[in-house]
């Protein structure tokens, strides 16, 4: 029996030395798909504690998420911004793939967390308010940030950036930038390429390249012609001086035709 | 027929006994589970709800399927040792691997079974939930334009089922398995089922840390040489259970590459057949 065991053990031995190069491709290849992204660190089990790290070790990463999202939903409804944005840190470490985790995290901070330290009654310092209320849009801003470096084969969280830089920070350059990054996805949904140029189409110096990209758009078809696009690419062609020749067909010219 | 009929009557046997201990009972604690969340989960947004709903469905099939594998698995032979039936068994022509074979296709029957269950449970919760909230989304809707409301129906959707659950609950399975492969194995040589017990749940945090060990060994640092050892003898000796955890990623909307499935599932065989075979050989010199 004593043979038989450790024979079994050298067996064992064997097998795992001859399996460690299936193992280390399988490793390779789920990374390259994206699995097994999340990182475990010292960190994170400060955060989480013991019995949390352990169920995260152990393969319930996304069951934990889900019960610290709960938390962090009650913490809203408690309005504890700072709780919130703890409990946002860990969940979307624990999911990093998730694309609704780092959106929310990100809206709760840069909106309703930015919003409520600007209306803050209990701080007479209005400069104190507003060093508050950037702090929580730049705090959103990292979480779209980070969400993008661990999702770069999604285009949702770089809309969302550009939206917040847009509305936020009112940094339009960046926002076209965001934008049009994101419409070069193929799913990416066909508004991102019109926020793009609308964007643009707000930043200095690039007024001229805005019209020229719209009026690709408009050229695309009856899918890009919105209200907005047309009425845009009007006022730009009244700004930049476009011959008439050259501009899109007035609503009585398009009747016509 | 000859050679398959003890081993399929021993599984049968294992099956029906499994049943017979209420084993599905914990179906309804599943159900509640799923049923309770979906109550609870109201006030939430539809895509947390559909997200939450996968996270606990997922994570709870995967926590009973284990606990079933090992604690059931554990208890078969000091069981039947108790009741005498291996001793009536083995008095007659059936070679012990074969005892071992039937064991382990009755308890892989069982977590089949379950498995599917559970999914049917979840996907036709999934299912009501994503027809609840398309009627209330086609309701609020209404007379806006057909691209617009194509587009709600679209992140509906996108937000409740995706193939990728599939292959994520075929792993799930496929690691059970290899539990109860890895348990069997273990109660070749144990002498009572808590001692089985208490090592595969030991094996189970151990193999979910084996691949960083393996890392560590091979990632040629300079670090003492028993620690070095020591992360060799873990990667060397235990499985990479890690390597089977694909549907926290799923959930979170990572699709699953074909060759990817079939490489963790093939991974996941091998391990099931190793470690039968080795408790094949160890059983077959234990003194009854």
């Amino acid at each position: 029996m004593k043979g038989r065991k450790l024979a079994a053990l050298c067996l064992l031995g064997l097998f795992g030395a001859a399996v460690l190069p299936v193992q280390a491709r399988i490793q390779r290849e789920a990374v390259a798909a994206h699995f097994h992204k999340t990182t475990l660190g010292i960190g994170l089990r400060e955060r989480i504690g013991q019995a949390g790290f352990l169920a995260a070790l152990s393969g319930f990463r996304s069951p934990l998420a889900a019960f610290l999202w709960i938390k962090a939903h009650t913490a809203w409804e408690n309005t504890e911004w700072g709780r919130m944005a703890g409990l946002f840190e860990t969940v979307t470490t624990l999911q990093p793939r998730s694309i609704h985790y780092w959106d929310m995290s990100a809206w709760h901070m840069a909106w309703n967390a930015a919003i409520a330290a600007l209306q803050n009654e209990k701080q007479p310092s209005e400069a104190l308010r507003i060093r508050a209320q950037r702090a929580y849009i730049q705090l959103g801003r990292s979480f779209l940030e980070r969400g993008i470096q661990n999702n770069p084969d999604r285009p949702q969280l770089r809309i969302q950036l550009g939206v917040l830089l847009r509305d936020k920070l009112e940094d339009h350059c960046a926002a076209a930038e965001e934008f049009l990054k994101a419409s070069k996805y193929p799913d990416a949904p066909s508004y991102a390429a019109r926020f793009a140029g609308y964007e643009m189409a707000k930043c200095k110096g690039r007024e001229r390249e805005a019209y020229d990209y719209l009026r690709d758009l408009y050229e695309q078809g009856e899918k890009q012609r919105l209200p907005s696009l047309i009425n845009l690419l009007r006022q730009m062609e009244n700004k930049l001086d476009i011959p008439a020749t050259d501009r899109i067909p007035s609503p009585a010219e398009t009747l016509e035709n | 027929m000859r050679m398959t009929g003890p081993t399929l009557a021993i599984a049968r046997n294992t099956f029906t006994e499994l049943v017979r201990q209420k084993v599905f009972f914990f179906l309804l604690i599943f159900a509640l589970l799923i049923i309770g969340n979906s109550a609870f989960m109201a006030k939430f947004s539809f895509q947390e709800q559909f997200q939450m709903l996968k996270d606990i469905s997922l994570g709870a099939m995967s926590v009973f399927t284990s606990l079933i594998a090992i604690l059931a698995t554990a208890n078969f032979l000091p069981k039947d040792m108790e009741d005498r039936t291996i001793y009536t068994l083995l008095s007659k022509p059936v070679p012990r691997y074969r005892y071992l074979l039937g064991k382990l296709i009755g308890i892989t029957t069982l977590l089949a079974c379950a498995t599917l269950l559970m999914a049917a449970l979840f996907l036709a919760t999934l299912w009501l939930r994503e027809s609840t909230v398309l009627a209330e989304t086609r309701a609020q809707m209404a007379g806006v334009p057909a691209e617009e409301l194509q587009s709600a129906i679209k992140e509906v959707t996108d937000a409740t089922f995706n193939a990728n659950l599939l292959p994520g609950i075929a792993i799930i399975f496929i690691k059970s398995t290899l539990l109860a492969s890895l348990t069997l194995f273990l109660s070749s040589f144990a002498t009572s089922s808590i001692f089985t017990i208490l090592m595969a749940a030991a094996l189970y945090f151990i193999g979910h840390l084996q691949s960083t060990a393996r890392e560590y060994w091979l990632s040629g640092l300079e670090v003492e040489w028993w620690s070095r050892l020591l992360a060799a003898g873990v990667a060397l000796l235990f499985p990479d259970l890690q390597a089977f955890n694909l549907t926290d990623d799923i959930i979170a909307g990572t699709a699953v590459p074909l060759a990817l499935f079939i490489n963790t599932a093939g991974l996941g065989i091998l391990y099931i057949a190793v470690y039968f075979a080795l408790a094949a050989l160890v059983f077959s010199g234990r003194e009854l």
